[in-house]
């Protein structure tokens, strides 16, 4: 796995409530046995027209947010299926970072394996971030403040911060183990397998299935 | 005396094989079903690494997602879904696992097949890389999605890492009213709470209304656990669970079933038990449920008037309901009973058993299809197809005007052919109702086998108690 340590980027806006992985990556793009061209598929039917050409409103169309590294969305991110082509499509896309509220649980366990961080902020950092996408947003994308510092956030794992452009920091919650894991890159695998012997003990034991009862 | 436990802290502490302090547990997983879409990664991992499955003998496989579900053979699919399945039998062959093949009678979506066939069984840890995995909750089993990176741990391991999760009971109280059904409950449930509001949660479904459901009732229930985004849905096992389960296939038998059947009557929450949390429903007046937006918490009684995004105070999520309103083409302030529909599917790991099929048969029997309307019934398993046929549901439905099709998911997913063209206007039993989700463009309304039937006939959203 990818560690995670710091992160600076301006953000991805994709502003809206409860996108689901059906959206952040749809079923056709599912076909797939192996993890290509996923990154072609992130948001399609946000981000292309029926005639397969980029619709121009869409963040991932424009010039502006090109290379960035940090999706900001709504609440709930992830919700419904537990396709983890939706974290491969985000990391394939250069994100390594999405921020929200709240997150859909398989969403969240499939994006921490792939070293893809969920950042959940309160609401009110939640707010001050979107204000901040959106005072970009009407800024216009050629004056020298378009890649200036003014839009850039930094999250840093270790002390679980996000530093706003005006030097205000959010603290952001994750699990000890998932945080070594991430800062760290090691993989699930690699960790379970540690416990090979009391994996064995256990399905020895009378607390494995078939639970105590003898096979007749 | 020993502190009183809920089911799911039952299983949960039987199946924790080590934990370190300040970390996960290591939970041993029962059972393991495995599918084409999600499992592919996983198998070339264990493959890179040179690792085997560990235990072949708690995983079995199917092929239901990209399936085609006009024949049983590989005719007409598209070249990615051709490999996709090819690559199933090589990696079951190569691995060792059972797999129920295209023409395996057997066959089936994996979460009708795995109770079906007496997998599933109360008590367990089931895991499958697909988040309708709660379905097997049903029979009081803790059944939860999961990735691909975690398939591919199972596989390797039997176990998975998990944080421990919050419990929640969900108390349906009263009598459920004629005409109304489980779909109705959980999709009441889930525009109560939101997609959301089980985030973090295991839900076990209590109450009178619970009880009286059968086990096709229960697993429909527990299906859309993950709607309302819990971690698992879950139903305390009783006599409809054994009953259910005795003599199928894998089920134990003779003495084992016995000593089995004791173990299972100490699952059940004991008295006293504490929840993180209880939601409370009263079905007494519950009606026949539909969804009006694009998450499945945008739901309705189908009397009620679709909500008005003018009345809502909350900034985003009125944004929410106006984009929703507007993918769907719906005008706010008044119900949907009347909105004209394209297409109805019946079918998914939600409404695609014997008693969704028959209920569905019940008012379509002598009855005819609208015009202009496409009905789709796909059976949710080879096994259901054959025992609706005996029945001569499959006559029902096609004297009507309706397709009757091989099992699979369908037009759920829209992965095989089977979906919406832009545009249409579905009343579905599956589960999800995002936008495109049973085809680019289309869109779905959510509801249960008897509204699905009701509408085909009207040929619009119509309300099932009124034939």
């Amino acid at each position: 796995m990818q560690p995670f340590t710091t992160l600076t980027s301006a953000l991805i806006p994709v502003p809206y409530n409860d996108i689901d992985t059906d959206q952040i990556i749809p079923a056709r793009y599912l076909k797939v046995t192996d993890k290509n061209g996923l990154a072609e598929g992130l948001f399609a039917r946000w981000r292309y027209q029926a005639d397969g050409t980029p619709k121009p409103d869409f963040p991932l169309n424009q010039p502006r947010y090109q290379g960035r590294q940090i999706l900001l969305a709504g609440d709930n991110f992830g919700c419904g299926s537990s396709r983890e082509h939706a974290p491969w499509a985000l990391m394939a896309s250069n994100i390594r970072a999405v921020i929200s509220t709240s997150f859909a649980d398989i969403f969240r366990n499939n994006a921490l394996k792939n070293g893809l961080l969920p950042v959940q902020v309160d609401k009110q950092t939640h707010s001050r971030l979107m204000a901040l996408a959106e005072e970009e947003a009407g800024s216009s994308p050629w004056s020298d403040s378009a890649n200036s510092e003014k839009w850039l956030v930094t999250i840093d794992l270790a002390t679980q911060t996000l530093t706003l452009p005006d030097s205000t920091k959010a603290f952001f919650p994750i699990e000890s183990f998932h945080k070594t894991c991430l800062l760290k890159g090691i993989d699930s695998l690699g960790y379970i397998f540690e416990f090979s012997d009391q994996i064995e003990t256990y399905e020895r034991s009378d607390r494995a299935y078939p639970f105590g009862v003898k096979k007749v | 005396m020993a502190e009183p436990k809920t089911l799911f802290e039952k299983i949960w502490e039987r199946h924790v094989v080590a934990q370190e302090p300040d970390s996960p547990a290591i939970l041993y997983i029962d059972l393991h079903l495995v599918h084409e879409v999600t499992s592919p990664q996983a198998f070339e991992g264990l493959r890179q690494r040179g690792l085997k499955v560990r235990r072949p003998d708690r995983s079995i496989a199917t092929m239901d997602h990209s399936t085609p579900t006009r024949t049983l053979s590989m005719e007409g699919l598209d070249e990615m879904g051709a490999k996709q399945l090819q690559k199933m039998r090589q990696n079951c062959q190569e691995f060792g696992i059972k797999l129920y093949d295209l023409d395996d009678p057997q066959r089936g979506i994996v979460h009708v097949i795995g109770p079906e066939m007496g997998y599933t069984q109360p008590g367990m840890t089931i895991v499958c890389g697909d988040s309708h995995t709660a379905t097997h909750g049903a029979f009081g089993a803790l059944a939860f999605g999961v990735g691909t990176s975690e398939v591919e741990l199972v596989l390797a391991s039997q176990c998975l890492i998990q944080y421990k999760p919050k419990t929640c009971q969900v108390v349906f109280e009263g009598k459920l009213p004629q005409g109304v059904t489980a779909k109705d409950m959980i999709l009441a449930l889930i525009a109560q709470i939101g997609v959301g509001g089980g985030t973090g949660y295991v839900f076990e479904y209590c109450g009178e209304a619970v009880r009286g459901l059968n086990m096709e009732e229960r697993m429909t229930l527990c299906n859309m656990s993950i709607e309302a985004g819990a971690r698992a849905g879950m139903v305390a096992p009783d006599d409809i669970t054994y009953e259910y389960l005795a003599g199928r296939p894998f089920a134990p038998q003779g003495a084992e079933w016995e000593s089995m059947l004791q173990y299972w009557r100490s699952l059940p929450s004991d008295e006293g038990a504490k929840y993180d949390k209880q939601i409370i429903v009263d079905v007494s007046k519950l009606e026949p449920m539909v969804t009006y937006g694009t998450n499945p918490g945008m739901g309705i009684a189908i009397t009620q008037p679709v909500p008005d995004p003018a009345s809502e105070s909350d900034p985003d999520r009125r944004a929410a309901l106006e984009k929703a309103l507007h993918y769907m083409g719906f005008k706010p302030n008044r119900p949907l009973l009347g909105q004209p529909v394209d297409v109805v599917f019946i079918g998914s790991c939600t409404n695609s058993r014997m008693t969704d099929l028959r209920q569905a048969a019940s008012l379509l029997k002598g009855r005819k299809v609208a015009d202009g309307v496409r009905l789709i019934v796909v059976p949710g398993s080879e096994s259901i197809r054959h025992q609706a046929e005996a029945e001569g549901l499959d006559k029902v439905f096609k004297e009507a005007g309706g397709e009757w099709r091989f099992a699979g998911c369908s037009m759920c997913i829209a992965m095989n052919g089977d979906q919406l063209k832009p545009g249409q206007v579905a009343v579905s039993t599956s589960n999800r109702n995002f936008e495109g989700r049973q085809g680019d463009g289309g869109k779905t309304i959510l509801a249960s086998p008897l509204t699905a039937a009701a509408s085909a006939i009207a040929g619009c959203v119509a309300d099932p108690r009124s034939i």
